[in-house]
């Protein structure tokens, strides 16, 4: 089984948002990057279904060349092989992004044994666009799921489960396909150390997809206005209980 | 502008999430000249399901002046691809300008489709939307899982948005008329059936994390699976669930199904109770629509204390047992 993981590099933003004064990107100086935790459910899944049924998985990122990193990180978990799609220093949409991991894909295909299932969160961290795992799929002629939280690959095809509104959906279809994922599909492992060293040493092959514009143009980002300020504090210990009483009835909670 | 939005049926009529994006249609539809010729813009809905389940007052009183329905002998149940063609071929008989769908699975993935289909670019999670002069959009959308917001420029006919639906609010209209009813055959390829949803049924009773009226949050500080017993007994006192922060769930302290965040579910209860979290930014984007937040934190300089109404400095292993014995008192 040849898996493909798509992950993407973002700002590890801890307690608070900062937008940079051009108002154009999200403020890094202070942050770490890493990949969002529906990308780290999707690396464990291909992970866990090499482990069972043999073959590869790559990882493939559209990103700057430190995206380097988050590819080892991936190969520290069992990963096999890493590749970086290189943005040329561009802001790259959802469109330009699908069409570069589907250029990607057939390159591996016309080269060596193709893809079979091809992995994806079922949005990044970030934009939050919603869509690279559904134009990924239509660009290859694929199947696809998404929002998966439950995977089973039975002989040459998937059955993928979802829950949505208090109901259960599962779809069944043929390989190869696309599947988005979300965190809870599986506890992803922590790296072991022989892993690390070895993503540390691993080569990582580099290519440079042509941008290109998208049809949502963004003006400018900012920080949402904060209707709450800081908290009253009602007291402190079980002492404050009396007074969270009063406050739950005022608030009409209690029965 | 005509708008055509796609509605999600359940057993109350429609989705409250669809009745939000039937509202924001609405005001897109409105917001825009005219189609030519037209008395007025038409907000199109087109819903999945028998035609008798299509509650066409509801869709009425939230401003539809079309509906349209796609009956089981036509395509029976959730296939997304299909849905996606459905609505590409709703465009020609409808006029629209524009397609709206909540943010939800099912919309932000038929959407997608859309996408795909017609080459269109998609505004995702969008709090508004207003028509430039040069015919693009003027749109502010939710990144981040809303914690920011990027305003932008959208492009292209039809334009395709989803609707951020914990944000949006719905509001219903003063001069209501019903809509006609219309069943609409959709013209489909093959392909468009080869994913579609078997649905199991649904979940009997219990309250869901999504809808719950009361939350009670629990995270790191309560310390291990054997301390969420007093959170739960508290939950159902108060009538609601018992929800959990991302540490919680990646130590398997809790099942996923509960988290509440970002990457969790989001919840728009009347109280949060976050007991024990820190209230770290992921956190808060699935919980900033919460009516009000009161928190229990050993930490008075814990970020969440300035996002919230009202908080109790202490341990919650000792607050929490106090409180439930007060409310057993009382009742
Ligand atoms: C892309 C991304 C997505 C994420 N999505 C989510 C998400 O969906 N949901 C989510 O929750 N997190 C999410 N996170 C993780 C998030 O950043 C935090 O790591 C997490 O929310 C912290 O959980 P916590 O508040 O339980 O733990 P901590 O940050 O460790 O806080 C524990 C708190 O408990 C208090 N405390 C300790 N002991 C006690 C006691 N006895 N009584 C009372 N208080 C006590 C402490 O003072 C502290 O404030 C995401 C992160 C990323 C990068
Ligand atoms: N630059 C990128 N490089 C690799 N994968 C990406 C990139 N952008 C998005 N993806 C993948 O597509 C998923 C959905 O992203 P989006 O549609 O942008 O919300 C992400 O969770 C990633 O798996």
């Amino acid at each position: 089984m040849e898996v493909a993981v798509c992950v993407k590099r973002v700002p590890q933003v801890g307690g608070r948002i900062v937008v940079t004064p051009d108002g154009q990107d999200v403020d890094t100086r202070m942050s770490g990057f890493a990949i969002s935790p529906h990308e780290e459910c999707a690396v464990e899944e291909a992970v866990q279904i090499t482990e069972r049924l043999g073959g590869t998985v790559s990882v493939l990122t559209l990103g700057p060349a430190e995206a380097a990193d988050q590819l080892r990180d991936a190969l520290a978990l069992g990963a096999h092989r890493a590749v970086l799609l290189e943005d040329g220093g561009r802001e790259w949409g959802p469109a330009g992004t699908a069409a570069a991991i589907v250029a990607e894909v057939r390159r591996r295909a016309a080269e060596g044994p193709g893809c079979d299932l091809l992995l994806l969160g079922n949005e990044a961290a970030d934009t939050g666009d919603y869509q690279v795992g559904v134009r990924v799929a239509h660009g290859l002629g694929w199947p696809c799921a998404t929002g998966i939280k439950h995977l089973e690959i039975t002989g040459d095809g998937a059955r993928a489960r979802r829950e949505y509104r208090g109901r259960e959906e599962t779809f069944e279809f043929g390989l190869p396909a696309v599947i988005t994922v979300k965190e809870g599909i599986n506890l992803p492992r922590y790296p072991s150390l022989p892993g690390r060293l070895r993503a540390k040493r691993a080569a990582i092959e580099q290519y440079q997809p042509q941008w290109q514009p998208e049809g949502l143009r963004k003006r400018a980002l900012r920080v949402p206005d904060q209707p709450r300020q800081q908290a009253t504090v009602l007291g402190t210990g079980a002492d404050a209980v009396p007074a969270l009483v009063r406050l739950l009835e005022e608030l009409g909670v209690l029965k | 502008m005509n708008v055509l939005c796609l509605v999600e049926l359940d057993e109350a009529g429609v989705t409250d999430a669809s009745l939000r994006a039937l509202t924001f249609a609405r005001s897109l539809a409105t917001g825009g000249p005219a189609a030519p010729g037209a008395t007025g813009p038409v907000v199109a809905a087109v819903a999945f399901g028998p035609a008798d389940r299509v509650p066409a007052s509801l869709l009425g009183r939230y401003g539809v002046t079309e509906a349209y329905v796609v009956e089981p002998s036509a395509l029976d149940g959730y296939a997304p691809q299909a849905w996606a063609r459905t609505l590409e071929g709703l465009l020609s008989v409808t006029l629209a300008a524009a397609v709206v769908a909540a943010g939800t699975d099912c919309g932000s993935e038929v959407l997608a489709h859309l996408g795909a289909l017609t080459g269109q670019p998609m505004a995702a999670n969008c709090l508004t939307a207003s028509p430039e002069a040069d015919g693009t959009l003027a749109v502010s959308r939710q990144r981040w899982a809303g914690l920011l917001i990027e305003d932008a420029i959208l492009d292209g006919t039809p334009a395709l948005l989803t609707v951020a639906t914990d944000v949006v609010p719905p509001v219903p209209v003063d001069d209501a008329a019903d809509p006609a009813v219309l069943v609409h055959e959709p013209d489909l390829d093959p392909a468009d059936l080869r994913v579609r949803a078997a649905v199991s049924a649904g979940r009997d009773g219990g309250v869901s994390l999504a809808t719950a009226r009361v939350v009670v949050g629990g995270g790191r500080g309560v310390g291990g699976p054997d301390g969420f017993a007093p959170l739960e007994e508290l939950a159902r006192l108060l009538g609601g669930v018992v929800g959990v922060s991302r540490v919680v769930t990646s130590q398997g302290w809790r099942p996923h199904t509960q988290q509440v965040g970002q990457t969790g579910t989001k919840i728009t209860p009347e109280l949060y109770l976050a007991c024990g979290i820190s209230g770290a930014i992921q956190h808060m984007a699935g919980c900033a629509s919460a009516k009000h937040i009161v928190v229990i934190n050993t930490d008075p300089a814990a970020p969440i204390l300035s996002r919230a109404d009202y908080a109790v400095i202490g341990d919650l292993a000792e607050v929490i047992p106090a409180l439930v014995a007060a409310l057993k008192e009382r009742a």
